[in-house]
C-alpha cells in the first residue's frame, strides 16, 4: 500500500445533466488533514456528496480509490461502515427519531458490518454517555429527536458525537463552519482536532480560512470551477484570505 | 333484544325506518363522497347471536359481537351500568349524536345490542386507564353487529379511556360512542381500530364539551378492509379544548377514512387536529375535516393538519378540509400534505451506516410517532408504539422498490 487513504483521479461528476466536477485529482495520505478551499459554486459540496454517495450525483469519468478499493462501487451506508464520515454543512432534523434510537442503530449497523456483535441498550448507553461527556454534549440531547430544535452549534457538536461513536478513517467536513459564531466554531474545531490521529485522515472543505486557524491542514487545495487549480501548504490558505479567489477564477475561465 | 325497554321503542323503530329509507350511503351523499358503501351487501352479514361465553378475570370491559361478556374491576369513582338500568343514560343516549339524516347512525340506533353507560363522579381523578375491548368473532360466517357506548364525565372528573376494536373474520360492525364532558372534566381517549382485515367497521365518536373541559383523542386506524371513523364535537362551553391526533396505516387494499366535524359554539375554545396517514400498496386514505365556527364563537383557535406519507404510486389519498367561519375574531388554519420519504433524512441516516430499508423503516415509524406525543402513560405509549410498529413492519424494505 502507498499509505494513501484516498486517491481521486480525473473525477468528473454532474447533477441534473450539469457538469460540476471537471476533473479532480487529489491524494490524501493516511493521517493527514487536507483543506479544500473554493468560492461558492466551485463544486465543494458536490465533491463531499460524491465521496459519500448521495443520490442524484452522476460520476461520468474518473475514479476514487479508498484504502486501495473502488469507493464509488459502494452504497452510501457501506461507505459509512467502511469508515467514511460526512460531517454535514447543515445536519438534518429528524423529528420522531430519538438520538438514542438513531445512534444505537448506526453504531450497531457498523458493528454488524464488521462482524462484531451488536451492543444492547445498556452497553450502548454506557458508551454514549462516556463519549457525550468527553465532548461536553448534554445527556439530555440524546433523548431528544435527532437535531430537532438544536442550535447551529448543538447540531455540529452532535455530529462530532456521532463521529466519536463511529470512529471513522476518513472525515469529510463539508463547510462545517457554516452558521457558527466564533465560540461555537472554536468548540467544534477543537472537537475535530481531538480526533486527529495517525489512523484518521480529514478533508476539510471550506470557503473561509478562519476554521483553519483551529484545524491546521497539512495541505491546502484550491478548488475553482470543478478543478483543483492550486495546492500548497498552510500558507496558501493565508494568501487566499488576503487575495481571494479572483485571480484563479480568471485562470479557470 | 335485551335493551328493549331501555332505548325508547319508538325511537328505535323510527331509526330503523329511517335507515330503511336512507339505505347505505353512496358517493351521492356528500359526507360519503370518498367512501361509497352502496356496493356493500348488508344482507350477507347475519345479525350476531348473543354470546353466552363469560370471560374469566377480564382486564377490559369486554364485548363480543356487541354482547357484554366481561366486566373488570373498575377504579374508584367510575361506575358502569347497562343503558336499560341507567336513567341518566336513557335521558342522553342519541342526544349528542342524533340520527337526523345519518344512515349509519340510524342503523346503529335501530339495532345496537348491549349499550353501556360509563360514568365518572365529580372530582374523581382516575389514574389507571379504563379499557374497553370490542371484539368481533366471525368464525361461523359473516356477521353484523352494532355497538353503543355512553360516557359521562361529571364536573372536574378526569379519565383515561382506551377502546380497542379487534376481531377475526368477515364482519360488518358499527360503533357509536357519545361523550359528555361537564365543566372542567378531562378525557384522554385512545381508540384503536385494529379490526380484522376482512372487516367493515364504521365508528363514530361524539363529544360535547362544557366550559373549560378538555378532550384529548388519540386514534389509531390500523385494521379493517374498509373502515371509517367520524369524530363529531361540539365545543359548547367557553375555554374548552379539543385535541385529536390520528395515525392511519392503509396497506393492501385497505380503505380507511377519518372524518371530523367540529362545531365551535362557545367563545375562547381551541381545537387542534393532526392526522397522519401512511399509505402502501393499493391503500386508500381519506381525511375530511370540517370545522364550523359559529357567530357566537369569538376568540376561537382552530387548526387542522393532515399529512400523508405515500409509499406506493398505486396508493391514493383524498384530503378535504372545510372551514366555515361566521365569527370575525378567530384564528383558524388548515393544511394538507402528501409526500414521499424525505430524501435528505434518508441520506443522513445512510451516511451513518444505516441501510436504506432500515432507514426508511425508522422514518416511517417516526412519521407516525408524533401522534403519540400526548400519551404520557409510559406503558400505554409502549403498547401503542408496538401496535404501530407491528403494522408498518417490513414497509421500509418494500418501499425500496
Amino acid at each position: 500500500m502507498s499509505g494513501m487513504l484516498l486517491e481521486i483521479e480525473g473525477l468528473h461528476a454532474e447533477i441534473d445533466g450539469k457538469e460540476i466536477l471537471k476533473g479532480i485529482d487529489l491524494r490524501l495520505p493516511q493521517g493527514e488533514v487536507h483543506a479544500v478551499m473554493g468560492p461558492n459554486g466551485s463544486g465543494k459540496s458536490t465533491l463531499a456528496y460524491v465521496l459519500s454517495g448521495r443520490d442524484g450525483y452522476v460520476v461520468t469519468a474518473g475514479r476514487v480509490l479508498y484504502q486501495g478499493r473502488d469507493l464509488l462501487a459502494l452504497k452510501t451506508e457501506q461507505r459509512a461502515c467502511e469508515g467514511v464520515f460526512l460531517a454535514f454543512q447543515y445536519p438534518v432534523e429528524i423529528p420522531g427519531v430519538t438520538g438514542v434510537t438513531f445512534l444505537k442503530t448506526a453504531v450497531n449497523a457498523v458493528r454488524r458490518y464488521h462482524g462484531k456483535g451488536e451492543l444492547d441498550a445498556m452497553q450502548f448507553m454506557k458508551l454514549a454517555r462516556a463519549k457525550a461527556k468527553e465532548l461536553g454534549v448534554p445527556e439530555e440531547m440524546l433523548k431528544r429527536a435527532v437535531n430537532t430544535g438544536f442550535s447551529g452549534g448543538e447540531k455540529k457538536r452532535y455530529d462530532a458525537l456521532q463521529a466519536a461513536l463511529l470512529d471513522p478513517r476518513l472525515m469529510i467536513l463539508d463547510e462545517t463552519d457554516s452558521g457558527l459564531d466564533v465560540d461555537a466554531l472554536r468548540m467544534v474545531a477543537e472537537g475535530v482536532e481531538r480526533m486527529r490521529g495517525p489512523q484518521r485522515s480529514m478533508l476539510v472543505i471550506t470557503h473561509y480560512q478562519r476554521i483553519l486557524d483551529y484545524i491546521r491542514p497539512d495541505r491546502v487545495h484550491v478548488l475553482v470551477d470543478g478543478r483543483i487549480v492550486d495546492s500548497g501548504d498552510r500558507r496558501l490558505a493565508l494568501e487566499l484570505e488576503k487575495s481571494g479567489y479572483a485571480s484563479y477564477q480568471g485562470k479557470a475561465a | 333484544m335485551s335493551s328493549g325497554t331501555a332505548w325508547d321503542q319508538s325511537l328505535r323503530q323510527e331509526a330503523r325506518s329511517r335507515f330503511d329509507r336512507l339505505g347505505l350511503p353512496s358517493r351521492k351523499n356528500e359526507a360519503w363522497h370518498y367512501t361509497d358503501l352502496s356496493q356493500l351487501d348488508l344482507a350477507a352479514y347475519g345479525l350476531a347471536e348473543p354470546m353466552p361465553a363469560v370471560i374469566a378475570d377480564p382486564v377490559a370491559l369486554h364485548l363480543r359481537n356487541g354482547f357484554l361478556c366481561g366486566v373488570p374491576p373498575l377504579p374508584d369513582g367510575v361506575t358502569l351500568e347497562r343503558l336499560e338500568a341507567s336513567a341518566a343514560g336513557q335521558a342522553l343516549v342519541g342526544r349528542l349524536l342524533p340520527v337526523d339524516d345519518r344512515p349509519v347512525i340510524a342503523l346503529n340506533a335501530g339495532l345496537f345490542t348491549d349499550a353501556m353507560v360509563l360514568r365518572v363522579a365529580a372530582g374523581a381523578r382516575v389514574r389507571a386507564p379504563v379499557n374497553i375491548l370490542w371484539e368481533s368473532l366471525a368464525d361461523e360466517g359473516a356477521v353484523q353487529f352494532h355497538q353503543r357506548l355512553l360516557v359521562l364525565l361529571e364536573q372536574d372528573a378526569h379519565l383515561t379511556l382506551v377502546e380497542t376494536q379487534r376481531g377475526q373474520g368477515p364482519s360488518f360492525s358499527t360503533r357509536v360512542a357519545e361523550f359528555q364532558l361537564a365543566p372542567a372534566a378531562v378525557l384522554q381517549h385512545v381508540l384503536v381500530q385494529d379490526d380484522s382485515l376482512d372487516a367493515v367497521h364504521l365508528g363514530s365518536s361524539a363529544v360535547v364539551l362544557a366550559e373549560n373541559s378538555a378532550y384529548h383523542g388519540t386514534l389509531l386506524q390500523l385494521g379493517g378492509r374498509l373502515a371509517r371513523h367520524e369524530l363529531h364535537a361540539l365545543l359548547d362551553g367557553s375555554g374548552a379544548l379539543l385535541s385529536q391526533r390520528g395515525a392511519t396505516v392503509a396497506l393492501g387494499r385497505q380503505h380507511l377514512d377519518n372524518t371530523t366535524r367540529l362545531v365551535h359554539r362557545a367563545p375562547s375554545c381551541q381545537s387542534r387536529q393532526l392526522f397522519k396517514t401512511v399509505l402502501g400498496d393499493h391503500g386508500h386514505g381519506v381525511f375530511q375535516g370540517s370545522v364550523l365556527v359559529e357567530r357566537s364563537a369569538q376568540k376561537t383557535n382552530a387548526h387542522q393538519l393532515s399529512r400523508a406519507l405515500m409509499l406506493s404510486d398505486r396508493a391514493a389519498m383524498d384530503n378535504k378540509p372545510e372551514l366555515e367561519i361566521y365569527a370575525d375574531d378567530v384564528k383558524c388554519g388548515h393544511g394538507a400534505t402528501i409526500g414521499d420519504i424525505d430524501r435528505q433524512q434518508l441520506f443522513y441516516l445512510q451516511a451513518r451506516g444505516i441501510d436504506a430499508p432500515r432507514a426508511r423503516q425508522l422514518l416511517i415509524e417516526a412519521f407516525l410517532a408524533e401522534v403519540l406525543d400526548p400519551v404520557t402513560d409510559p406503558s400505554l405509549r409502549r403498547h401503542l408504539t408496538a401496535l404501530i410498529s407491528a403494522r408498518v413492519s417490513g414497509l421500509g424494505a418494500e418501499a425500496a422498490v
